[in-house]
C-alpha cells in the first residue's frame, strides 16, 4: 500500500462511444476524459445508462462504436488478467452468499497477480492482506463464511477483495444501495481514505446525490443517452439541474461543515 | 491449505487401500487380506522378490485376473464420475449438477444401444468398438447441448441445464424405443443402461487410466479458477478470470471423463453428485481440496457399491446403477430440501 503517488495522467478516455441494444440507443456519442486520482461520481435518473457506462469501462459490455482507453491503452489490447491488474469493480450486490471464509475471498483479489503455480508476483502479499484486514476491521471475521455475514460486513469484504487487487482505477456501481446510513458513510469513508492515500482513480455510479456531493471531486450527469453536465458538485448540484434531469422540485443548501451543496427534496405544493 | 490437503489425502488414501483389499478378499471364495497384500506386493518388480509364495496358484488367478481388474476398473470409473461431478458443479455453480444433468451419459448410452441393437459391437475395431462409439456419441451430445445453450457467444447456466435435461429425455426415449424394438438383445441393452462392471478385463482399465490421470491434473490445475467462479461469472471476470475459456475447458474435460467412464461401465448415476458433496460437507468449498479428494473418494464409493452389487443377492448380480441410485436419489432429495431451507432462510 505504499506505491508512489501517480502523477496526473489520463486514467480513462472515452471517445465517440455509442451503445445500442437491438434498436434501442442507450448511450450516444459519449466523450469523457478522466485524470488519474479523480473521484468521479456519475449521477442521473434510472434508465439513463449509468450502469451500461460502467460496464463499457470495465469491459463487461463492448461498445457498438467508439473506443475506451484505460491508462492510455485501448481496452481491447488488454488481456482479461492484465485489465484486472489495472482496474477493479465493486458491484452493487457485492459478493454472493458463498461458504468461503472471509480471508479466502480477500485473497481471491490477488488472482490477476498469480503465476501458473499460484505464486504471487508481489513478495509481501501476507503483509498486504493483514493491512487490509486491519483497515477494514475484518480480523474478527477472518474465518467466518461470507454467507453468515450481514450486508454491511459483506460489502466490506467485497471492498477488501478489490483493495487486495491493488488497482489504479476503481469502479463502484451504486455501492451503498443495500446499506443503512451508518454503513453508507463508513463505506464511503473507507473508499475515500484509500483513494487519497494511493492516488487511486474512482468512478462511482451514485444514487444518493448528497453522498455524491460529500465525496466526489467531480460529477457527471447522464441524461437522455449523454452527459448533460460535468463539473464540481458546486456547479452541478443546483435546483435547476435537479428539476431538469430528475423532474423533481428541490432546494440546494450548503453543507454546514464543508459547504458542498446538499439537496433537500420539496413536496408538491398544496392544491396542485 | 496444503496441510489440510496432506491430512485428508493421507486419510482417504489409507481408506482406499483398505477398501481395495477388502473388496478383493470378498467373493464366492473368500481370501484373507494378508494373503492378498502379499500376492499384490509380489507383483512389484525387485521389491517383491523377497516375498515367498505360500498360496495356491488358483488364489493368485482369482486375485490378479478375476477380481482385481474389475475392482480397479470400478475405482477408475468412480474417480472419473466424481471428478466430472465436482467439475460440473463448479462450472454450473449448481449444487444439483451431475454428469447426467448435461445428458452426456445418455448420449454415450445411445451410441452403445445402437451398436448392440444392430449387433455391431465387435465390428470395426473389435472389443474397443463399444467404448469408442459411446465416447463419440457422448461428445456429440455435449456439442449439441452447448450449441443449444449458447446465446450470443455465451453459455448461460440456466439454459445449459435446460438443454441438458431436454437432450437427456429425448435420448433416453430413443434408447427405451430401441430396447422395446429389440427382441433377442433386450437384456443386453437394458443391462448396459443400468451399469455394470462385470466381465471387464484389464484392457478396459488401460483405456480409462490415462483419461483419469489427465482429467485429474487438468481439473486440479483449474481448482483456483473454479473457486473464483463461485463469486459469480461477472465478479470472477472482474477479478481477472477468462470465464468463457475456463467454462469451456472444464466442461470438455468433465465430459471426456464422463463419456469414457460410461463407455466402459454403462450408465452409473449419482456418483458425481454424492461424492463431491460429502467432501464439501467435511472440507468446505475449496476446489483445491474437492478435486483431488473427489477422485480418491469416488473410487472408494464405487468399490463399495460394486461389492454390494456382487454380494447382496449373490450369486445373482444387481446392476451397479441400481445400487448407486438407491444411495444417491435419497441424497439428492436431501440436498434439494437443504437448498430450499437455505433459500428460505436467506429470504426471511
Amino acid at each position: 500500500m505504499n506505491k508512489p503517488p501517480i502523477s496526473p495522467s489520463s486514467a480513462i478516455q472515452l471517445s465517440h462511444l455509442n451503445k445500442v441494444y437491438g434498436t434501442q440507443k442507450v448511450l450516444c456519442d459519449l466523450n469523457i476524459h478522466i485524470q488519474s486520482g479523480e473521484f468521479v461520481g456519475i449521477i442521473g435518473p434510472n434508465g439513463s445508462g449509468k450502469t451500461t457506462l460502467l460496464h463499457l469501462i470495465s469491459g463487461a459490455v463492448t461498445p457498438s462504436e467508439g473506443e475506451v482507453h484505460i491508462m492510455e491503452q485501448p481496452l481491447s489490447s488488454y488481456s482479461r488478467k492484465a485489465l484486472s491488474q489495472q482496474l477493479a469493480v465493486l458491484q452493487q450486490d457485492g459478493i454472493p452468499a458463498i461458504s468461503f471464509p472471509v480471508h479466502e475471498v480477500i485473497r481471491m483479489g490477488r488472482y490477476p497477480f498469480l503465476d501458473w503455480l499460484g505464486r504471487d508476483r508481489y513478495a509481501e502479499v501476507e503483509e498486504l492482506i493483514t493491512l487490509i484486514m486491519d483497515r477494514l476491521e475484518l480480523h474478527a471475521l477472518a474465518e467466518r463464511p461470507v454467507s453468515e455475514l450481514s450486508g454491511g460486513q459483506r460489502q466490506r469484504v467485497a471492498l477488501g477483495k478489490v483493495m487486495a487487487q491493488q488497482p489504479a482505477v476503481l469502479l463502484l456501481d451504486e455501492p451503498t444501495t443495500y446499506l443503512d446510513i451508518r454503513y453508507q458513510i463508513q463505506f464511503m469513508e473507507l473508499v475515500s481514505r484509500w483513494q487519497q492515500e494511493e492516488g487511486l482513480t474512482v468512478i462511482a455510479v451514485m444514487h444518493d446525490l448528497n453522498l455524491a456531493s460529500l465525496f466526489c471531486s467531480r460529477l457527471l450527469v447522464l441524461h437522455e443517452q449523454n452527459i448533460v453536465a460535468d463539473g464540481s458538485p458546486h456547479d452541478i448540484l443546483t435546483e435547476e439541474m435537479v428539476e431538469r434531469v430528475f423532474g423533481v422540485q428541490a432546494s440546494a443548501t450548503p453543507h454546514p461543515d464543508s459547504g458542498v451543496p446538499q439537496i433537500l427534496l420539496k413536496r408538491k405544493e398544496e392544491g396542485k | 491449505m496444503s496441510k489440510k490437503l496432506a491430512g485428508y489425502g493421507l486419510l482417504c488414501s489409507i481408506i482406499l487401500l483398505l477398501t481395495l483389499l477388502i473388496c478383493v478378499g470378498t467373493g464366492p471364495v473368500s481370501l484373507p487380506i494378508g494373503q492378498i497384500a502379499r500376492i499384490l506386493l509380489r507383483q512389484i518388480p525387485i521389491l517383491g522378490q523377497g516375498i515367498s509364495i505360500d498360496w495356491s496358484p488358483s488364489s493368485e488367478q482369482i486375485v490378479l485376473n478375476v477380481r482385481l481388474p474389475r475392482i480397479v476398473l470400478g475405482m477408475l470409473v468412480g474417480a472419473s464420475l466424481a471428478l466430472a461431478g465436482a467439475a460440473f458443479q463448479g462450472v454450473l455453480r449448481n449444487p444439483l449438477a451431475d454428469p447426467f444433468t448435461l445428458g452426456v451419459s445418455s448420449g454415450s448410452s445411445l451410441g452403445a444401444a445402437v451398436l448392440i441393437f444392430f449387433g455391431w459391437q465387435y465390428s470395426l475395431i473389435g472389443a474397443l468398438t463399444l467404448p469408442a462409439v459411446a465416447f463419440f456419441s457422448g461428445v456429440i451430445t455435449l456439442w449439441i447441448v452447448l450449441w443449444l445453450a449458447k446465446e450470443k457467444g455465451k453459455i448461460p447456466t440456466e439454459s445449459l441445464i435446460l438443454s441438458g435435461v431436454v437432450m437427456q429425455s429425448f435420448l433416453g426415449a430413443v434408447v427405451a424405443f430401441l430396447t422395446a424394438m429389440s427382441k433377442k438383445t433386450i437384456n443386453e441393452i437394458l443391462y448396459w443402461t443400468l451399469g455394470s462392471l462385470s466381465l471387464r478385463g484389464w484392457s478396459y482399465t488401460a483405456i480409462l487410466f490415462p483419461y483419469v490421470i489427465v482429467g485429474l491434473v487438468v481439473l486440479w490445475s483449474y481448482a483456483r479458477r473454479l473457486n473464483l467462479l463461485a463469486l459469480g461469472e461477472r465478479e470472477a471476470s472482474h477479478s481477472g478470470l477468462d470465464v468463457e475459456r475456463t467454462k469451456f475447458i472444464v466442461l470438455v474435460v468433465a465430459t471426456l471423463l464422463t463419456a469414457t467412464a460410461v463407455s466402459v461401465s454403462g450408465v452409473i448415476g449419482f456418483v458425481g453428485l454424492v461424492v463431491p458433496h460429502m467432501i464439501r460437507m467435511v472440507t468446505g468449498p475449496d476446489y483445491r481440496l474437492i478435486v483431488p479428494l473427489s477422485a480418491i473418494c469416488g473410487g472408494i464409493f464405487m468399490m463399495w457399491s460394486d461389492l454390494a452389487a456382487r454380494m447382496v443377492l449373490a450369486p445373482t448380480e444387481i446392476p451397479l446403477g441400481i445400487i448407486t441410485a438407491f444411495l444417491g436419489a435419497p441424497f439428492f432429495a436431501y440436498l434439494l430440501c437443504r437448498n430450499k431451507k437455505q433459500r428460505m432462510g436467506v429470504n426471511s
